[in-house]
């Protein structure tokens, strides 16, 4: 899609969809603001035992008594009282495609989505098309042991891996949108891949069937059994219409001895939405987790994917790209807690901001004494398009040892004059030739995305892009 | 038959410093032309203002090709009508493969044969054997890490490639050794072509071996001093620019 007046097309298009106010009307709507008896009704709705119950409502009490965070963005316009914390659409998936909105397809036609995606999102193909598929996968999925299925459906089948884990990896004490999240958790995905297991295919979250579409308090608890491997991708690079503009997600990961997780997230938040997520790994001894994380949209996103090695020889990657258009703010990066020795991170942050967006890389990189032989190598780079786009980085490191090797590279960079008339010169337009910086820049995550998520990030960028020159 | 792209009286200045002071020259398809000069004549600004560098205004005269004037064209529209430049610096894009740039490059260029990923990746693997270039070139990042004859090689498969008709070739042998240069010029002699024209700036002569020029002109102080055929440039081996320059000094000189 390099035709410059077709994308911009569509972006106007988008815009216009995006100020549409929502139609979707909601059968199980929590009334406004969030009390005890808001958290006892969303528990009771699902048939939740007692031991959850009781886990929301501390977790409810941990809310009201933290403070909102003053550091990274500006949370301050949050109104929690006239937000909306349970919601659950007329049809939990929509059984036809005839019956999705009219003005949700059209958005997505107009943006090119594929279809077998629009179905997803919409929820039609989780229950249709990929049936076949998905049956196919849940047998052998079966006959390896692996259990994938969405978080609700995860505690009512398995609490006693659910009882084990939960919370034991981000606490409700963690942080104020931790404990709101574990006071209110809905949806989510709840994977447990058995010792030795190697899932060769990659598990997207809309295989999941019955799969709630994206909430607002997504729970997501994955756990690697020594030796075993999964890749997880959830996401989708389409604008995601949620009704409320509060995301707060929360992703816990055990990776336990010798076992490896790659976890890959794209997300494209409509504009008003500030996306708050909580994403942490324990990595057990010669463990891996990769993080792969793609941030788009969204008012402010504040995520920092984090692994705690906890086991010698564990290791841990974090790579991320953010995106930010006018008015965004995206305050991203990465944590490593080396608590083991001989354990390793990477972190790599890349971000762009456009007009008046604002990117922050925010990293920590913590080596307690004693943690002889650990490495660890931060890189972020940021990428301003206008001269009053905005970036900064705030990383910390606290090495207590002096056996380690760690590395730290920030670089600022500007799309150049010189880069631009070198790609025109042989014939590319100004915002083909920004496109391509762009996305050579961003090029050494998207080389670690599935082939389709990295076409369509790279897609929306360009979508992003209009308007960016001339 | 073809026009030829002409330069007229061009005056052009960076900032506030004028660079280029009456330039005159006219470029006929299938012929090639040296442009030679010292440091600072302001031959690698004409070749930028020729391309459509926004950072030079044109303060007076013109570029053409036949009846279209080309000075108010932005580069991009520049390389539609088939001017190409080798830049003496390549930039590097990093994270940008050359062929997937390459492969936009030629499409917008060659609007009514576009090719698609497969059929042009055929045409770039033929035009790196062509060019003894290893297939490697075509996952690297555009010039990221490339050496400097890397560079130079990757202009002019960029050259063979986008099939201009008019390119020219800024201190393309600069930073060569002997045997890349020979390879680079060997290139460049294959794609001779009656419709292309090359306008070759250099210093040196030893290019001029193997790019035979058919017109030779000296460039100083902003203006082209003497045109003449290829014996002007073996004149200039022998005698240095300054006879050319600043013809006075010589004669006093002589008294």
């Amino acid at each position: 899609m390099s035709d410059a007046a077709t994308l911009k097309k569509f972006a106007n298009e988008e815009k216009l969809a995006r100020e549409k106010p929502d139609r979707v009307h909601y059968l199980h709507a929590a009334k406004p603001g969030l009390d005890p008896r808001t958290v006892e009704e969303i528990s009771y709705m699902k048939k939740e035992p007692q031991w959850m119950r009781d886990i929301r409502l501390r977790a409810y009490q941990t809310f009201r008594q933290k403070h909102t965070p003053t550091w990274g963005g500006d949370l301050s316009e949050i109104d929690y009282d006239r937000l909306r914390y349970y919601m659950r659409p007329t049809d939990k998936v929509a059984s036809d495609w005839k019956d999705v909105p009219s003005e949700i397809r059209q958005t997505y036609d107009r943006l090119g989505i594929p279809q077998a995606e629009q179905k997803y999102l919409t929820g039609v193909m989780a229950q249709y098309e990929s049936e076949a598929v998905y049956h196919s996968l849940q047998d052998k999925m079966e006959k390896l042991g692996v259990i994938f299925t969405d978080m609700d459906t995860g505690l009512r089948k398995y609490p006693e891996i659910v009882k084990k884990y939960f919370g034991t990896v981000v606490p409700a004490g963690d942080n104020k949108f931790a404990a709101l999240n574990t006071s209110v958790w809905s949806g989510g995905s709840f994977l447990y891949v058995p010792e030795g297991v190697h899932v060769t295919f990659p598990l997207q979250a809309y295989f999941r069937i019955n799969a709630q579409n994206v909430g607002q308090f997504e729970r997501t608890l994955i756990i690697a059994e020594p030796g075993s491997f999964v890749h997880y991708v959830e996401g989708c690079t389409a604008p995601q219409y949620v009704s409320s503009s509060l995301h707060s997600a929360v992703v816990e990961i055990i990776v336990q001895k010798g076992a490896r997780v790659r976890y890959t997230t794209v997300q494209n938040w409509a504009k008003n939405v500030y996306n708050l997520v909580t994403k942490r790994t324990f990595v057990h001894e010669e463990g891996t987790m990769e993080w792969v994380d793609g941030n788009l949209g969204s008012k402010l996103t504040m995520k920092y994917p984090s692994v705690f090695l906890l086991g010698r020889k564990a290791r841990g990657d974090v790579l991320s790209v953010a995106f930010a258009g006018d008015g965004q703010h995206q305050d991203a990066g990465g944590k490593a807690i080396h608590g083991a020795p001989e354990t390793s991170s990477t972190i790599i942050s890349k971000s762009i901001s456009k007009g008046t967006g604002r990117t922050s890389y925010r990293g920590m990189v913590k080596v307690p004494k004693g943690m002889k032989g650990c490495k660890s190598n931060v890189v972020c780079d940021a990428l301003l398009l206008d001269p009053k786009s905005r970036s900064d980085t705030y990383p910390t490191m606290d090495i207590k040892e002096s056996d380690v090797h760690i590395g730290h590279e920030a670089s600022v960079g500007k799309v150049g004059e010189e880069q631009l008339f070198y790609l025109m010169s042989r014939g590319l337009s100004e915002q083909e030739a920004m496109s391509m910086v762009v996305s050579g820049f961003i090029e050494p995550i998207a080389k670690e995305l599935p082939i389709e998520y990295a076409t369509e990030l790279n897609r929306l960028i360009e979508l992003e892009m209009e308007g960016s020159v001339g | 038959m073809q026009p030829s792209l002409a330069v007229n009286n061009l005056h052009a200045r960076v900032d506030t410093t004028p660079i280029l002071k009456g330039v005159s020259l006219s470029l006929k398809p299938g012929t090639i032309h040296a442009l030679m000069g010292p440091n600072g004549s302001g031959k690698s600004t004409l070749a930028s203002v020729i391309a459509g560098h926004p950072g030079y205004a044109v303060t007076k005269g013109s570029i053409s090709l036949g009846k279209k004037r080309v000075t108010p064209l932005t580069p991009d529209e520049r390389a539609k009508l088939g001017v190409f430049l080798s830049f003496q610096y390549p930039v590097e894009v990093p994270g940008l493969s050359l062929e997937h740039f390459m492969r936009t490059a030629y499409n917008n260029t060659h609007p009514d044969e576009t090719l698609s990923a497969i059929e042009f990746h055929k045409l770039f693997m033929q035009k790196l054997k062509e060019l003894k270039m290893p297939s490697t070139f075509a996952e690297r990042s555009l010039n990221e890490g490339f050496s400097g004859g890397e560079k130079k090689k990757a202009e002019i498969l960029q050259m063979a490639i986008l099939q201009p008709q008019f390119a020219i070739l800024d201190e393309t042998d600069s930073g060569l050794d002997i045997d890349a240069l020979k390879a680079v010029a060997r290139g460049v002699m294959k794609l001779q072509n009656p419709n292309l024209s090359i306008l070759l700036i250099t210093h040196y002569v030893r290019i001029l071996r193997y790019i035979k020029p058919d017109y030779v002109h000296i460039m100083a102080h902003g203006q082209i001093v003497k045109s003449g055929r290829r014996e002007l440039a073996t004149q200039v081996e022998r005698k240095g620019y300054d006879w050319l320059i600043n013809p006075q000094t010589k004669k006093s000189k002589k008294k």
